[in-house]
């Protein structure tokens, strides 16, 4: 038990210790908020995360290089497709291991369809914690779900399809699929990003909550190392897909989103303007599908020569790096990752301070906290 | 008192207990199936004709529930928690007139019986909020306090332009002298506050703080459990029903209908509807924040409400009773 000191920020009182989680209906999983509270007024922050270790990179060092892509789905299980892809980046460059040209745009396509169910997901997040009865949480649900039908028939999963292999991809995917994936993203999708973008940044209640709440600046988010939507949406534009092009990046046409304004409306606008850039690119992806193998030969006992790698790739919530390390054996002998959002969650100490305990939870719905990715 | 005074009252009081418990259970249930809708999806399905027999259910699952008291709780404030929710609640619908000449009490001073009663419901919550000896039922006990009592002056304001131009606090009256235009159509300022500060009143989205899930879990109630949470829920929905039928009846022509007879069924169709746009706010509407929404309260429906009395007082004096 914490006991506060009297505060000034009360005129003397105590203040209030108030425990957000891990245990609550808005902690994204298993957060946890210990708050010093003035009222409705948060006077500090301090999130407590580990409720949700699963030691995801010891595990790794006791299994083959291969075994290790299914726990990389559990990792963060909001972007199974961008951990994997991480993961087999990292190890495919340690190997030194090229991969067929459709295998690379496979990735790519799965890559940023994954980005759009993420994306999904923080909207549903975000407009639960900002108050809403669920009306566009289940919206955003319904094209999640969409997309996982596809991504179940291609790789027999919903959500974690251990689809990656290090060389390559486990499946091909039906032309037939790609063409009806192809006319949900041109005709359909757009209408539910307009519908989305009225109910969230077109809603005269939202803007009146998070204009001006939650200001980050680009400097100050490049102190803590925070990346992705967050860091664009404070007019910073650093995205590794333009940066350092990866995958089939370096051949599509897209906009890098950005807002100059840092606050936490400007961070759903980047968002909800990214999920239409996604769309954008999974359709040139599907046009422009070169033919060809989906993997190359590799390979069972993989092993690397010994040696470590660090690889980074633009997973949904920012810069998601992987470094592996190999003693030339078929187990990794050090696996470990740089998840983003955790530099985000560093942010929220600072951040919160003199916000109302409603802005508080907008604020951190809003960069998309993912916990298993934080905890791993 | 006379035996039949006796068992006209007795009749009266269950009647009135029987349409509270069958509003809250219909409510319940079209409240899920209308948002469900809204949502795209069905709502209730599975037990009886489209989930009808869900309610029973669900009553069922509440008495039988284990009444859980927290250790830290105020036992005896706990326990009188939800009885000082539903008395109030309970006792403002006596006032209520149906059609002409249903009602228990046809009381002279019927819209301020009514008022009065409502007003002790804040007192419940903070009451409620307070005795859990939890810090987000305190917080929504507060905040009840704060948004009920801030929002109930615009109201009365509102309403007192009702009581100018009808000359009455009898409720019968006042629906009577709305058999040519409603008062709608006469007042449209004072319809917009009086709704906008009932829905206030009746912690609904976008002003249910006090519950706001996302942020206290489920404010004032959230240690109660059983039929302790089922009779705050019945003072939420009498509230409901009883704000509803009051827009209806001041400014909505209460069972009075343009070409058509009066009868008691105008009066339930625009209750109804009136729960269901509520229902409907509540499926769309985010949540304000609690220095707007205090601010909305202070800074714009109040000087509105005066606006409104002022207007209403002079166009009153300037056209006569007889025309507005």
């Amino acid at each position: 038990m914490v006991n506060f000191p009297r505060s000034e920020a009360t005129g003397g009182t105590e203040t209030l210790l108030l425990n957000v989680g891990p245990q609550h209906p808005s902690t994204h999983g298993v957060l946890h908020f210990m708050l010093e509270m003035a009222g409705e007024t948060v006077v500090t922050a301090k999130p407590v995360i580990g409720y949700l270790h699963r030691g995801i990179e010891k595990l790794a060092e006791n299994r083959t290089w291969q075994q290790v892509i299914v726990l990389t789905d559990r990792q963060d299980y909001v972007a199974q497709f961008s951990n994997e892809w991480a993961y087999c980046r990292a190890v495919e460059r340690l190997a030194g291991i090229e991969l067929p040209e459709r295998a690379e745009w496979l990735r790519t396509l799965m890559g940023e369809l994954n980005r759009i169910t993420s994306h999904l997901i923080w909207y549903a997040g975000v407009t639960m914690d900002i108050g809403t009865l669920g009306t566009p949480f289940i919206y955003a649900w319904e094209t999640r779900e969409r997309i996982f039908d596809f991504f179940e028939a291609v790789t027999g999963a919903r959500m974690m399809p251990n689809w990656m292999r290090i060389g390559g991809v486990r499946t091909d995917i039906d032309p037939a699929l790609l063409a009806d994936l192809r006319t949900f993203l041109e005709r359909d999708f757009p209408k539910e990003c307009d519908t989305y973008e009225a109910l969230l940044t077109g809603n005269e209640i939202v803007v009146s909550r998070m204009k001006g709440v939650g200001v980050y600046t680009a400097e100050e988010c490049v102190h803590l190392g925070i990346t992705g939507p967050f860091l664009r949406a404070s007019g910073l534009a650093r995205d590794l897909r333009r940066d350092a092009p990866y995958g089939a990046y370096a051949k599509l046409d897209f906009e890098v989103c950005t807002d100059p304004v840092g606050d936490s409306l400007a961070r759903c606008r980047v968002r909800l303007r990214e999920l239409r850039e996604s769309a954008r690119m999974c359709i040139q992806l599907i046009d422009g599908m070169p033919e060809g193998d989906i993997a190359v030969k590799v390979p069972k006992a993989l092993k690397p020569p010994a040696g470590d790698c660090y690889v980074r790739t633009e997973s949904p919530r920012g810069e998601l790096g992987v470094f592996v390390a190999s003693d030339g054996t078929t187990r990794p002998y050090r696996y470990r990752v740089r998840s983003p959002i955790f530099y985000g969650l560093s942010a929220m100490p600072r951040l919160l301070p003199g916000h109302l305990l409603a802005d508080m939870l907008v604020i951190f719905g809003g960069i998309d906290t993912s916990m298993g990715e934080i905890d791993r | 008192m006379s035996a039949a005074l006796w068992l006209r009252t007795i009749v009266g009081l269950v009647a009135l207990l029987a349409l509270l418990a069958g509003v809250t259970l219909f409510g319940v249930w079209w409240e899920r199936k209308f948002i469900g809708h809204l949502q795209r999806r069905r709502g209730p399905l599975h037990h009886g004709w489209h989930g009808l027999l869900q309610l029973p259910a669900d009553m069922i699952k509440m008495i039988a529930k284990e009444d859980t008291v927290p250790t830290a709780a105020d036992s005896l404030l706990f326990q009188f928690g939800p009885v000082a929710a539903i008395v109030p609640a309970y006792a403002a619908l006596a006032a209520l007139t149906f059609a002409p000449g249903i009602a228990l009490i046809d009381m002279q001073h019927g819209l301020l019986y009514v008022f009065a009663w409502e007003t002790m419901l804040p007192l419940a919550f903070a009451l409620i909020g307070w005795s859990c000896a939890n810090k987000f039922t305190l917080i929504g006990g507060l905040r009840a306090a704060a948004q009920l009592i801030s929002y109930e002056i615009p109201m009365l304001l509102a309403a007192l332009g009702v009581v100018l131009t009808a000359q009455s606090m009898n409720l019968t009256t006042i629906i009577n002298a709305q058999t040519g235009w409603w008062y709608v159509f006469k007042q449209p300022l004072g319809f917009v506050i009086f709704s906008v500060a009932m829905l206030a009143e009746m912690n609904r989205s976008p002003f249910d703080l006090p519950e706001a899930e996302s942020e206290l879990v489920a404010g004032y109630m959230t240690e109660y459990s059983g039929m302790k949470f089922g009779f705050v829920q019945l003072a939420e929905y009498s509230v409901l029903l009883v704000g509803s039928y009051l827009i209806a009846a001041l400014f909505l022509g209460g069972w009075n209908m343009p070409f058509l007879p009066a009868s008691w069924l105008w009066l339930a169709l625009k209750i109804v509807l009136l729960m269901t746009s509520t229902m409907w706010f509540r499926g769309t509407f985010p949540r304000l924040r609690v220095d707007t929404l205090t601010q909305m309260s202070w800074k714009w429906l109040l000087p509105a409400a005066l606006v409104n009395i002022m207007l209403v007082a002079a166009l009153a004096l300037w056209l006569g009773p007889k025309v507005y």
